[in-house]
């Protein structure tokens, strides 16, 4: 049959030399865990450490050509290379984070738990930089399959069994829809390369009306909604936030957060451009609801892990009216902010996984009470991160909606960057209420202590660095973001 | 000639999807919502070979096998947590794992 005729793919195995990197550090991890003597020491976490800073430099040095390699499988353009250093921040901080919580959960200090965040490291570098449905797909679950295990690393806590629980059979069933929508585009355009599409639909305009390709981008948003926190698929977001080990869960929310938003870049803008008229008319409602929903109920929470939930969830939302505003300010916009938000994300969480009590960690937001005097220096940066998630100047959670909401009004959507504004004064009361909190509230018990280790202290260090940099000289970071708006069309 | 039975297919993929995914929406038992899940990536893998015949292009067929593997990797870790449960709870039901709500 001549439909299996195929041409064997030229290999540049150069192009994914970040992610092959990623692949042996991980593998190598595990085998260490295995054989090791020393169980209990941070000699793995360091290792990884060394990996994620080797990838990085990798990325860093790749050079800025924009190659498509492995038959257009993937695309090296300067977009996805901002992603992948997105991806290689998240992993050094979660992994710095993870070195000292072992302290507090002894359970995750195995090569397995290294190697599956290294794993799941390397599935959100190829989602940025997939280039064909199928590649978007193993990369998914390449990142989704090891995060599953991840969250359900205590195991002798129900709460993390549960989040493991509820993370698995929703992320399934989401990449069930998500599937069907790839099949239906499939169906519709007679390929899969995400370049092909875009030009295919660009040829028959016909097309893009039909109920085929239509049903088939539907389903895709259903399953992209899931992984992104969107509004009416948001609801198993705050149950697996805080079930999952708190290391775990800023590497959630900040990783998966940038690789999904990274595929649904590419995949609605360079398959889908012809379609984006109409997307934007429904995007614009979700945005608007998922920033509300997530702001509104988080005032609501006394647990600050499921506050933060509902806060990433508000954030999605930010990232969902740059969606809506689309072109390239609007895209720079959005790597900045996601950029900011992994410093102030992984830093808040960091700070979280800090506190320890002889069972477990303190998440209940009355714990923070009067620790703001006792531990000046804690106080100092949970304030920064709180600031910087609430958009106060000059952080880089100011900066990165300022950029969003000046791309919406620059696209014509008023009244969404308006709402934006007013969701982001509602979101002030609760980031602000950590503060309060824990400088003018008397502390109830006196059990509460710090397990600080350089690494921590290195962690938190570079995250609010990270975000005082980005508010106080935003333009450095944000011409890289300028430059990074290339993707192959 | 092919195209005649293109929609008996897709028809019956979609009644397969919409099976699956009712029964992982109403099933209690985790091992049940799993093999519903499954049912929806087999309605998938169904629409993928059709259109593949149908677009005469290997893309759909290669889809297919990729699906496969990763729902056999998806089972390994699902069954794992599973275990888990049982061990922890002494039943699989999704509902009793609910202690955390809004």
């Amino acid at each position: 049959m001549d439909m299996l005729e195929f041409v064997v793919p030229e290999l540049d195995f150069r192009a994914i030399l970040p992610q092959i990197i990623l692949a042996i550090t991980a593998l190598t991890v595990l085998l260490t865990g295995v054989f090791s003597r020393e169980k209990k020491g941070p000699a793995i976490g360091f290792l990884s450490l060394a990996g994620v800073a080797l990838s990085f430099s990798a990325v860093v040095f790749s050079g800025s050509q924009t190659v498509s390699s492995f038959s257009g499988m993937l695309t090296n353009d300067s977009f996805a290379r901002f992603i992948s250093m997105i991806v290689c921040v998240v992993a050094l901080l979660t992994i710095l984070i993870s070195i000292n919580y072992r302290k507090i959960s002894p359970a995750i200090n195995s090569g397995e738990y290294y190697c599956l965040l290294l794993f799941a490291a390397l599935g959100m570098m190829f989602m940025g930089s997939a280039g064909n449905l199928l590649m978007v797909f193993v990369a998914l679950e390449t990142m989704s399959i090891s995060i599953y295990a991840l969250a359900g690393f205590q195991k002798q806590r129900e709460k993390s069994i549960e989040s493991a629980l509820k993370y698995f059979l929703l992320g399934a069933f989401a990449s069930g829809f998500l599937l069907y929508g790839f099949a239906l585009v499939y169906g519709a355009t007679g390929t899969m390369d995400i370049v092909k599409i875009g030009r295919f639909l660009n040829d028959h305009p016909l097309v893009v009306h039909s109920p085929l390709l239509l049903g088939g981008v539907a389903l895709m948003t259903v399953g992209f909604g899931f992984k992104v926190a969107m509004f009416p698929f948001h609801m198993w977001t705050p149950d697996v936030y805080e079930g999952a080990p708190t290391s775990v869960t800023a590497f959630m929310a900040t990783g998966v957060k940038a690789a999904a938003f990274a595929a649904l870049i590419r995949v609605f803008y360079v398959a889908l451009g012809s379609l984006q008229v109409d997307m934007t008319q429904i995007m614009w409602v979700i945005a608007l609801l998922t920033m509300t929903v997530g702001n509104v109920v988080a005032i609501a929470q006394s647990n600050i892990k499921r506050m933060l939930a509902y806060s990433s969830i508000a954030h999605a939302g930010y990232l969902l009216v740059g969606f809506v505003a689309g072109g390239e300010l609007a895209i720079s916009g959005m790597l900045f902010y996601l950029l900011g938000y992994a410093f102030m994300n992984l830093g808040a969480f960091g700070v979280i996984a800090l506190l320890a009590k002889k069972d477990g960690e303190y998440t209940e937001l009355s714990d923070f009470a009067g620790l703001g005097f006792k531990y000046p220096a804690m106080g100092l940066v949970m304030a920064v991160f709180m600031f910087s998630m609430a958009g106060i100047p000059p952080t880089a959670g100011f900066m990165g909606k300022f950029y969003i909401f000046t791309a919406a009004i620059n696209s014509g959507f008023i009244w969404l960057a308006i709402f934006g504004v007013i969701n982001s004064v509602i979101s002030i009361y609760y980031y602000l209420r950590v503060i309060v909190t824990m400088y003018f509230k008397e502390p109830e018990q006196d059990i509460v202590m710090l397990t600080p280790t350089g690494a921590i202290i290195l962690a938190l260090v570079i995250a609010a660095a990270g975000v005082l940099f980005m508010g106080i000289l935003p333009s450095s970071v944000l011409d890289i973001a300028r430059n990074s708006t290339t993707l192959i069309m | 000639m092919m195209v005649d039975h293109q929609n008996i297919y897709l028809i019956l993929s979609a009644l397969l999807f919409v099976i699956g995914a009712a029964g992982a929406i109403t099933r209690r038992n985790a091992i049940i919502v799993f093999m519903c899940i499954e049912i929806m990536l087999g309605a998938v893998n169904l629409v993928f070979l059709t259109f593949s015949r149908a677009n005469q292009s290997v893309e759909g067929t290669f889809m297919v096998l990729f699906i496969m593997a990763v729902a056999a990797a998806e089972a390994a870790v699902g069954l794992a947590i599973f275990i888990l449960m049982y061990r922890k709870a002494g039943s699989i039901d999704v509902d009793r794992f609910n202690i955390m709500k809004w």
